[in-house]
């Protein structure tokens, strides 16, 4: 700005941004939204330590969560229903699905609000807004590492207990599968959030959706105890796959197929370029309509 | 100087009503002629926004044919009632919302202050709110790593750093926000009435930050305020915008003027005493109706000036006074004053209702339009530290005229450029 020119018109084209009714479907501002990168952190450092202050357990309640659900798994699945867990201990079983199902969960249920959880702030500043839904993704990743070394501890002691447990080089994925989760669950959250914003239907339907979609995954249920005729149905559905791989990697038990996997991932990154494009296209004018 | 701010032609159309009740069909409509490459329907349609007359039309322009440049270094101050479409072009420049028509082009960062405090959290410390505070407000980590101990020190709450916000009084709440808030480093500042809250020493301190910013760092400013007093201390070039257009644009002193004579209804409507967004004071009392006259729009100097004022407690306090503040029609500066007037010195519990009416001699003003100052608050030890429950600020204007002559009149009373005391009467204070 120091600069001296004489002539206006000399630099009259120079502009820096230009604020016009809508902009291209594919002008992501991806270099903005790294340059803003401090308030995605600072974002993930707000939501964990506003959860739990003034808790006396703080982030103990992360492991509690998933402990009381799995206990409940294996009392009402496990031994009431008699499911089978494909033989490995029902406390793995359940646990490895619900861990990895809640991240997934998580993601989808507070990325498909953003807009109107963070409406206050979107209608009084200006940041690009893809920074709220990464975020959230990251700060529950943070809540899923947490909950995954639990899960880690507990598959330790039936490893040295010598359960069957048959842990293989798949283990290798692990990172992989945690990454499709978050952009399965972050691409359908902002497809969701960006139809909401004008007509709310979908949310009425989210609240249970998710719920139904747990029972269309392998996360009670091992894949291979599913009759025939609605293994498709199940395969269907891009999770399935995922929780089965990374069932398969820690306890060498179920089916793992790369085809499937292929599936999952093409599904997966189909869903984030939506996702991203119509919320990209939202974001823009959501304030008039939210 | 070099344009940093070029407006062309903005217009911003709303659709009134609810949203969901036949927008479906508009959109596929919309959808319908796009798809065939014809211009949107609705674009066509549309009326200017004159809030008070029904329309026949379901769309209005908050904005239409929007034009002008700022130059770098400029303060700029945009002023209109309520309505005129103020905050819709603040938020078409701070890319909150987009423009319908039209562009913007912009050289340099904007940084917008709607709001202070924007994004605070009440359970994180005041250190950790300055943090996101910066962030969203669009600094990096480490320039706010740069400007801590400034930030902290221009806020004056440094005891109370470490400690969740939840905890602070709202009065230090809004200090540190706004310190967030002017340490920002942008090119293009945008500031809508921030300036409203706190008391009067930290409002002047927020004035001169502002003028600051702008005569020393050489950065440009939008300023939006109602209040004419700071528009014409900060800028010298104004926009008055009416019903969505761009009514005047030019020196603002001529403008602010202009702007007080449209104002000729003195009881302008009692809307912005319902409208929170744009309320003064920090809320445990607010006004909820004043009447001036029996809502006549021209004042008889000659006769006794009545003002009808009723209020609502919304937390309860423990005491309560009025005061009653003249401005002048050219300056703007406070000429008269009642003093603080004791309501009432017993507990008042939230949801009591007070009415009074003050009543003024006749023969204490001369033709012209005042501006007023209406105050609710606590009384403090000290001028200073006067605290403000409510306080509208230049929104009531006393417009006084008359047909007979000087001579006629033969001024009793004038009001001179100095500060006086106005006699005064309250009567029928009444507490529900």
């Amino acid at each position: 700005m120091e600069k001296i020119v004489g002539v206006d018109s000399m630099e009259a084209e120079q502009w820096s941004e230009i604020i016009q009714p809508t902009a291209g479907l594919f002008d992501l501002k991806l270099a903005e939204v790294w340059r803003y990168r401090d308030l995605l952190f600072l974002f993930v450092k707000r939501d964990f330590v506003a959860t739990y202050k003034q808790t006396i357990l703080g982030p103990i309640w992360f492991f509690i969560q998933p402990l009381l659900t799995t206990l409940t798994f294996m009392v009402v699945f496990g031994s009431i229903a008699k499911i089978s867990t494909d033989g490995i201990p029902m406390m793995v079983f359940y646990m490895s699905g619900i861990t990895l199902w809640n991240y997934f969960a998580e993601c989808l249920n507070k990325t498909a609000t953003v807009f109107r959880d963070n409406a206050s702030i979107f209608g009084k500043v200006y940041f690009p807004r893809l920074v709220m839904p990464l975020s959230i993704v990251v700060s529950n990743l943070v809540r899923f590492g947490i909950q995954l070394l639990l899960f880690l501890a507990i598959w330790v002691y039936y490893l040295i207990m010598g359960d069957q447990l048959h842990p293989n080089w798949y283990l290798l994925l692990v990172p992989y599968l945690i990454l499709l989760m978050a952009i399965i669950g972050l691409g359908a959250g902002m497809l969701i959030s960006s139809l909401t914003t004008k007509y709310r239907d979908l949310v009425f339907l989210l609240g249970f959706g998710v719920q139904l979609l747990m029972y269309a995954s392998p996360v009670i249920y091992a894949m291979n105890t599913i009759p025939q005729k609605y293994a498709w149905f199940i395969r269907a559905n891009p999770l399935s796959s995922i929780i089965e791989t990374f069932r398969y990697a820690f306890t060498g038990s179920g089916q793992f197929s790369w085809n499937y996997l292929g599936y999952s991932s093409i599904a997966a990154f189909v869903l984030l370029a939506l996702g991203t494009l119509v919320f990209n296209k939202v974001e823009k004018s959501f304030m008039d309509t939210v | 100087m070099s344009t940093v701010i070029k407006v062309e032609n903005i217009s911003k159309q709303y659709r009134l009503g609810d949203v969901g009740t036949g927008a479906l069909s508009h959109d596929l409509k919309r959808w319908w002629y796009k798809a065939r490459g014809k211009e949107d329907p609705y674009l066509q349609v549309g009326e200017t926004n004159d809030r008070s007359s029904k329309g026949n039309s379901e769309y209005v322009w908050a904005l239409k044919d929007i034009n002008f440049e700022v130059k770098a270094g400029e303060v700029l101050g945009i002023i209109g009632r309520n309505g005129a479409g103020k905050s819709t072009l603040l938020k078409i420049l701070s890319k909150t919302t987009t423009p319908t028509t039209g562009s913007i082009k912009v050289r340099g960062r904007i940084a917008s202050l709607l709001e202070v405090g924007t994004g605070f959290h009440p359970e994180l410390t005041g250190r950790e709110n300055i943090y996101l505070n910066g962030a969203i407000l669009g600094m990096t980590k480490r320039e706010i790593q740069k400007k801590f101990d400034e930030i902290v020190d221009f806020s004056g709450v440094e005891r109370y750093i470490d400690t969740p916000v939840k905890r602070y009084s709202s009065g230090m709440y809004v200090r540190l926000a706004f310190a967030v808030a002017a340490h920002l480093e942008p090119e293009i500042l945008i500031v809508d009435e921030v300036l409203a809250v706190g008391d009067a020493e930290f409002q002047k301190k927020c004035l001169g930050k502002m003028k600051d910013v702008s005569v020393n760092e050489g950065r440009t400013v939008l300023f939006v305020s109602h209040n004419m007093a700071a528009v014409k201390e900060l800028c010298t070039r104004s926009i008055l915008l009416k019903n969505g257009l761009i009514n005047l644009i030019g020196n603002t002193n001529q403008i602010v003027r202009d702007y007080l004579l449209t104002q000729s209804v003195v009881n302008s409507s009692n809307d912005f005493i319902n409208d929170a967004t744009s309320r003064r004071g920090f809320g445990e009392v607010r006004f909820t109706k004043i009447v001036i006259n029996n809502g006549d729009s021209f004042l008889d100097p000659m006769n006794v000036l009545s003002i009808q004022v009723n209020a609502t407690v919304k937390q309860s306090i423990s005491d309560l006074y009025f005061s009653l503040l003249i401005k002048s029609p050219e300056s703007g500066e406070q000429i008269a004053t009642t003093g603080l007037i004791q309501l009432a010195d017993k507990e008042l519990k939230s949801n009591s209702i007070i009415e009074f009416e003050a009543s003024i001699p006749a023969n204490t003003f001369r033709t012209g339009l005042f501006p007023t100052y209406f105050w609710l608050g606590r009384k403090g030890e000290m001028a200073e530290d006067n605290y403000p429950y409510d306080l509208i600020d230049s929104v009531y204007y006393l417009n006084f005229s008359t047909d007979k002559s000087k001579e006629e009149i033969g001024y009793s009373s004038e009001l001179p450029g100095a500060y006086v005391n106005l006699n005064y009467q309250i009567n029928n204070i009444q507490i529900f």
